[in-house]
């Protein structure tokens, strides 16, 4: 395997690792204002993602960055191409994490109530527009022969997108609803079981149907449809434990349909990183989009020596922190 | 006005508002893990509630440091997509390794330290504001490093067919010279702004609530004293040796820092100058000579290339243009960051003398002076980023690429400009809120002594993270 589709793979892994992690604490962010009734218990489930939200946030900035190192013309296209989407999420993200720092920091209602939207905003937003992002690599967007975006917002608002727009808002919703039920006690954990078993089926039905979209409409890839069969069981055997109350393998299972929905999306993509729906000449690949042999070289030794280091104390993080949360 | 314009703009104000938070947050880091650690040793828990009290100052401006990092990874590709694509072969792999080694430390570690304080055995949880610490200057490093590279580039080859330099040796990117002077610097700035913060935090408490954990207080004020006097002294030095780093590889810039029109042996150095607003012809000046001359080589009767010399030189070399900065920008920004930086230098001094043998600071115009501290060291690394960024124009990457070449082709202004007043809006905002939640913290003195944070206990359920959220 050459250097190229190694990073593909890698930035692949780092956004499986960021919509894994940060989705669950998106949904959070969404379901505290309306599912925590009073402040104790929207505290209570701003703690079950306090002590990790801004770990999992670095995963987006390490794919960011391992985008601009290992494939600079992927960057720049999407970044500039993307423009007001990418601009709404830095906005968001800032609002976002400022308020979940700042929301405890007084007693008074006002000022609590104004931080609770921002978070519900906040972390809808972002989840929202991922989607919409994603659904639009994957099925191309116009590009100039030189890369550059030809086109204007509302080549970014076509049906698919929308689509992937929703579906990650509500997988995203999901997937933090079942985060709820893993982390906590007593009634907030029965109400968040319940009400992952009434709103997940909406959620793994977006889902089905933007997998289906993507793999039959968008791109044909038998490996991809593979992975895409296996992201939808994954996502029904989440719900049927759920339904048993068995919350950690259902957790396990939004996780899995998350990770294998972005590896799927991946997949069917490669080896176009962006393709073009104008000129054909503007098409991005792994190849024409790459840094060059000795940058990658590089890089793969520091991600070689770093990466499990990451993994392996974000992991102790996760053990720590392992126990649930009683109001 | 054009979206390059905007885009530089954006780009200047949304830079300058992170480096506000930032060289607190990685100044600030330490010194509450020294305090933790004073408490780890001794057990006083004086040093426990200092480390409680800052770590809460600490942990507001963290917030905003993050926040408003992102921006800057984002906006390279958003409006300098064509920046992006030429420098991604050898700029990108400095910001990956900043994520990978150092951005991933200090927030995992920063969780574990902020909701570890009952989980965690008191030795591991001491290490986790260390590691925090460790990766927040990591990160500066990394940043300083790739920004380098746009001063002083190194460790590439152009490539013939593309146009665009690629990465040779990423050993030379990292130990650029510029980079490894600059690191320093920047790091001592860092602990000038958090010493200040110190000094005029407990000044407060001290002066005007006399009797109120005096003894914490008096301890923070001197040792808040003491890190922005050794401070500075790290930054003179430092900044020396910059200087005469910045006139080998960017001799221009420091023509520029002086308005130096003409070449000059010796070259004096103006404190302050009244002249037309392009700086080329002087009223009036007051000038210390050989100083110039001394500042930018280490001899006092060198000669110091003029702006004018260095203009034919690089016309000659890249074709017609200019290759000077707008001198104005450059020769103030400069005498800011000095002015500032000695002055808060001088204030810590007379601080630690007003309470020389357990006295306390009277005179009223000290106090005044201790209370906006750590603005001085804030605004000279806000001139000091302007110099250099500012000094290194018609550049984005000197010698390779003009930013007027960087920008995003295909972003329109409407684009731009949305996004430059969206940023300054709700950075403003959030300037003012977070200044609110800092003043009412900081006046909120320390927290009440608890009892000793347990060992982590058995298996049940914890009550949710107190105090935390």
């Amino acid at each position: 395997m050459d250097l190229t589709t190694f990073w593909f793979g890698a930035i692949a892994f780092l956004f499986v690792g960021y919509f894994v992690l940060e989705g669950f604490d998106f949904g959070v962010g969404v379901l505290m204002r309306t599912f925590g009734r009073d402040d104790a218990e929207r505290r209570l489930l701003l703690g079950t993602i306090g002590p990790v939200w801004d770990g999992n946030e670095v995963w987006l900035i390490t794919g960011t960055g391992a985008m601009f190192a290992a494939f600079p013309h992927w960057y720049a296209s999407v970044f500039s191409g993307f423009y007001l989407p990418m601009l709404l999420i830095l906005l968001a993200l800032i609002v976002r994490g400022v308020a979940i720092e700042f929301r405890g920091k007084r007693p008074d209602h006002a000022w609590r109530a104004r931080w609770d939207l921002a978070i519900l905003v906040g972390s809808l937003l972002p989840a929202l527009l991922w989607g919409l992002v994603f659904a639009n690599i994957v099925r191309g967007v116009p590009l100039a022969a030189d890369h550059d975006y030809a086109g204007g917002l509302t080549d970014l608002l076509n049906p698919f997108a929308l689509l992937g727009a929703v579906t990650f808002g509500a997988v995203f919703v999901l997937h933090g609803a079942v985060f709820v039920a893993l982390k906590t006690t007593g009634e907030v954990r029965d109400r968040a079981n319940l009400l992952a078993s009434r709103f997940g089926p909406v959620a793994v039905a977006l889902l089905l149907g933007f997998l289906a979209w993507m793999l039959v409409g968008v791109r044909r890839d038998p490996v991809a449809v593979g992975l895409g069969i296996a992201a939808a069981v994954a996502a029904v055997a989440a719900l049927a434990a759920n339904r048993r109350r068995r919350e950690g393998w259902a957790f396990a299972g939004t996780a899995a349909a998350i990770g294998l929905t972005v590896v799927a999306l991946f997949t069917a993509l490669y080896p176009a990183v962006l393709p073009s729906t104008a000129d054909p000449a503007g098409t991005l690949t792994v190849a024409n989009a790459a840094a060059s042999p000795y940058p990658l070289k590089v890089m793969t030794l520091v991600a070689g020596v770093f990466l499990p280091l990451v993994l392996l104390y974000q992991g102790w993080t996760y053990w720590v922190f392992r126990r649930r949360l009683a109001p | 006005m054009d979206a390059l314009d905007v885009a530089r703009w954006q780009f200047g104000v949304t830079t300058v508002y992170h480096f506000l938070f930032v060289p607190l947050t990685i100044g600030l880091g330490p010194l509450v893990a020294t305090f933790q650690t004073l408490w780890h040793r001794t057990g006083n828990p004086r040093y426990l509630r200092l480390t409680h009290f800052y770590g809460k100052l600490f942990l507001i401006n963290f917030a905003m440091g993050v926040v408003t990092g992102i921006v800057q990874e984002f906006q390279f590709g958003m409006n300098w997509s064509d920046y992006s694509r030429y420098v991604g072969d050898v700029f990108g792999a400095p910001l990956a390794m900043e994520a990978l080694l150092a951005f991933f430390l200090e927030s995992t570690f920063l969780g574990l330290w902020i909701f570890g304080w009952q989980k965690l055995p008191k030795r591991i949880h001491l290490a986790t504001i260390w590691t925090a610490a460790l990766g927040s200057i990591l990160s500066m490093f990394f940043i300083l490093a790739a920004n380098s590279w746009m001063q002083n580039p190194v460790g590439y080859r152009m490539n013939p067919d593309t146009g665009r330099p690629e990465l040779t040796d990423i050993w030379a990117v990292l130990t650029n010279k510029v980079a490894l002077i600059t690191f320093p610097h920047t790091l001592a700035a860092a602990f000038m702004v958090a010493g200040a913060l110190l000094v005029a935090v407990s000044i407060w408490h001290v002066t005007r609530r006399p009797g109120t954990d005096t003894a914490e207080h008096r301890f923070a004020l001197r040792f808040g004293a003491w890190v922005t006097l050794v401070a500075t002294a790290a930054i003179v030095f430092t900044g020396d040796i910059q200087g005469k780093i910045m006139t080998e590889v960017q001799p221009m810039k420091m023509a520029a820092a002086e308005a130096l029109y003409r070449t000059e042996a010796p070259a004096s150095f103006s404190a302050f100058t009244i002249g037309t607003l392009d700086g080329s012809r002087e009223v009036f000046a007051i000038k210390l000579p050989y100083l110039l001359s001394f500042l930018a080589t280490g001899n006092p009767t060198a000669s110091v290339q003029g702006i004018d010399d260095l203009q034919a030189r690089y016309a000659a070399e890249y074709g017609p243009g200019s290759y000077a900065p707008i001198v104005p920008v450059t020769y103030w920004s400069f005498r800011v960051m000095v002015g500032l930086g000695l002055a808060a230098g001088a204030i810590a001094l007379l601080v630690l003398w007003s309470q020389r043998r357990g006295r306390t600071p009277k005179s009223r115009w000290l106090v005044r002076a201790g209370l906006v501290l750590p603005l001085l060291p804030l605004g000279a690394s806000t001139a000091g980023w302007i110099f250099t960024e500012m000094g290194r124009q018609p550049w984005i990457v000197f010698g390779e690429l003009l930013t007027r070449n960087g920008v995003s082709r295909s972003v329109s202004l409407a684009e731009v400009l949305t996004s430059f007043l969206a940023f300054t809006l709700i950075y403003a905002l959030l300037a003012v809120i977070e200044g609110r939640l800092l003043f009412r913290y900081a006046r909120a003195g320390l927290p009440p002594a608890e009892p000793e944070p347990d060992e982590p206990s058995g298996d049940e359920d914890v009550p949710a993270l107190a105090g935390a959220y």
